[in-house]
């Protein structure tokens, strides 16, 4: 007997109302791209809280690991070029 | 090595993520508190379930269908989260529906009467929001996640249950024995929600050691039964415990002792409700087995 | 009762009692998603139909302590919710219609119709979409599906001729332009494209099923009113 454990898989994620970036919200099985949308609409978007939703196939994400975080991810502390308070600017003038 | 780097990443506070290493034990005893946890969500839409077609105003029954199907989602929330671990939630289902898996002894017992449901809101989720409040810090982050979530929705759901309540209470004699009744029959099973008392417990160590409980169970079942008392008084209904006094030293409520030997009855399976809950889950499953094969069938010929 | 109040009337009517028959399914349905996803119908429907009795009077008083023969709802929605097929088909069918009704009610001469009208069709236009992705699923998925989804469209066909029954009422409102006229061939072409691709067979036209709205009911509207009535009935004047 068929449960829907087999059922894809599909991460969600939401944009809330305002302009905020998208934000991953969970996951929801369905067995296509239409009904993962509505099951997704369902589950997480039922207050209100998003003005859209991505649904992508679980298997379509590639992701960093575990073992990239040291070196994928530069320590930023030490090049403070990429941090504004590096630069001086005149007083007085926006930039 | 390895599991040194992780009980210092749990001592520092940090968050373990689905990729991150992590003891074997670890991962067994999240999937069984998870899973329990999202079994309990689905079993629980059950009791409550039962008086939706019977709800005696628009209002109450809009209210508790949107809570029910709050459930259904807090327990898909969860089932997603445990899935992270390496499980699917077909397996997990199967644990549930052949009787392998727990879930909160509490939805084992009937609602016989509109107040029940107010009961169920005041006292079964006034309970779980002290402890998801707990678990909202818990170590894994999944798990952390969907708690926070959870807890956004459940605030309503035991204001709605306080509310139907104090109505109750204050209507007529017939709706004030109908809410003392419920009272009565619902207090002392959802102190047994908190589990039997830490040095009883097998498990609290563990999980306490690895940041997934930070709180025992009896300062959680405490704080429960110190909210409770002021709300019951509030609203005119007794506690069913005579022993219940204010102890000026603690500054908690004492109260009296739990029956656990009906609360291992009840986990036992020998509950007023535990052959008609997992029936009718199964039944469920059964009846929709043709719904599923249908949906995988239409999407096996429409695949691009 | 003027015809504006009976109009709205049966518009409530048609939703709480549909709106209910959806509510039997939570913690029964043949999924997760689809329990939360029939609570959401369910949901949108009942509170339509508080809305629109506020128009008429006091929803509890009318939902309540209204026997069966003063319940104008149409006859397709007090049916026994049967299997999931059967639910999902006549969900399709009542929708369909009600979002073409909606739709043009929107556009009402009274802004409070219009207004309640306008939400109904964004929530209508949804259950129009879950609803038809279902029928495609079910028509066209097994061998097991596809017949119990043409039993049930076979079943209900005959009562879909009274959504399009335009009486004494209907005239009365469509005359100032507070109600629109019902087009039976839009809707047709629409239900007909979906049964169609869901490689189902549109049944024949026979003797259309009606009485509803003169509150000539099926013997399930009595079971389901007596359930959900109990406790108003039971405790008379009581607050909940």
């Amino acid at each position: 007997m068929s449960g829907n454990g087999e059922w894809p898989l599909w991460e969600v994620f939401v944009q809330p109302p305002g302009g905020a970036p998208f934000e991953h919200a969970g996951s929801v099985h369905a067995v296509d791209a239409e009904s993962a949308l509505q099951n997704a609409r369902d589950v997480y978007a039922r207050r209100g809280e998003a003005v859209n939703i991505w649904v992508v196939p679980t298997g379509a994400i590639t992701a960093s690991t575990p073992e990239d975080q040291g070196p994928f991810f530069e320590p930023g502390n030490d090049k403070p070029y990429r941090h504004p308070q590096f630069y001086t600017s005149p007083r007085g003038v926006r930039v | 090595m390895q599991e040194t780097e992780f009980d210092a990443r749990i001592a520092a506070g940090e968050t373990i993520e689905p990729k991150d290493w992590m003891p074997e034990r670890y991962r067994k005893q999240l999937i069984r508190m998870m899973s329990q946890h999202a079994h309990s969500e689905i079993v629980g839409m059950l009791p409550e379930g039962n008086w939706i077609t019977r709800a005696p105003t628009l209002r109450r029954k809009m209210g508790l269908l949107a809570k029910v199907q709050d459930e259904a989602g807090h327990g898909l929330y969860i089932y997603c989260g445990t899935e992270t671990l390496g499980i699917d939630r077909s397996e997990l289902i199967d644990q549930l529906l052949s009787g392998k898996a727990k879930y909160s002894s509490i939805f084992n017992y009937p609602t016989l009467t509109w107040a029940d449901i107010g009961a169920i809101g005041w006292f079964v989720d006034g309970a779980a929001i002290v402890n998801q409040t707990m678990l909202a810090k818990a170590s894994y982050g999944p798990y952390a996640r969907a708690m926070i979530r959870i807890c956004k929705e459940e605030n309503f759901h035991k204001r709605q249950g306080y509310e139907i309540m104090a109505t109750l209470a204050a209507g007529t004699p017939e709706q004030h024995r109908m809410a003392q009744d419920a009272v009565d029959r619902w207090w002392w099973p959802s102190l047994m929600m908190f589990g039997p008392s830490d040095k009883d417990s097998p498990n609290s160590a563990e999980l306490t050691k690895w940041g997934v409980k930070r709180k025992g169970n009896d300062e959680l079942r405490q704080r429960y039964v110190n909210l409770s008392v002021a709300q019951a008084k509030a609203i005119e209904l007794t506690l069913p415990d005579p022993a219940l006094k204010f102890n000026e030293t603690t500054g908690d409520w004492d109260f009296g002792p739990i029956d656990w030997d009906e609360f291992q009855r009840v986990v036992r399976g020998d509950g007023p409700c535990n052959r008609e809950r997992l029936e009718a889950r199964n039944a469920a499953h059964r009846d929709g087995a043709w719904v599923r094969q249908a949906a995988e069938a239409y999407a096996a010929k429409h695949a691009h | 009762m003027q015809p504006l109040h009976t109009y709205c009337l049966r518009l409530a009517d048609d939703r709480l009692v549909l709106g209910h028959r959806l509510s039997e399914w939570c913690g029964h349905a043949p999924i997760l998603e689809e329990d939360i996803a029939l609570a959401n119908i369910a949901l949108d429907l009942i509170g339509q139909a508080n809305l629109f009795y506020g128009l008429v009077g006091d929803p509890d008083q009318l939902a309540y302590l209204r026997d069966g023969i003063d319940y104008q709802n149409a006859l397709i929605v007090e049916l026994p919710k049967g299997d999931f097929a059967f639910t999902i088909i006549r969900q399709f069918l009542f929708s369909a219609a009600a979002l073409y009704q909606m739709d043009a009610l929107s556009r009402s001469t009274n802004a409070d119709l219009g207004g309640i009208a306008a939400k109904a069709t964004k929530e209508t236009r949804y259950h129009v979409r879950h609803a038809g992705d279902w029928v495609l699923k079910l028509g066209d998925g097994t061998d097991e599906s596809h017949r119990r989804a043409q039993d049930a469209l076979n079943a209900l066909w005959r009562y879909t001729g009274e959504l399009f029954l335009v009486d004494a009422v209907d005239e009365a409102l469509i005359a100032e332009g507070l109600a629109p006229r019902l087009d039976a061939a839009q809707w047709r072409e629409t239900v007909t494209d979906v049964i169609h691709r869901a490689t189902l067979t549109v049944p024949d036209d026979g003797y259309m099923q009606r009485g509803g709205r003169q509150g000539r009911h099926t013997e399930a509207l009595g079971h389901l009113l007596s359930e959900m009535q109990i406790l108003q009935r039971s405790h008379p004047g009581a607050k909940w």
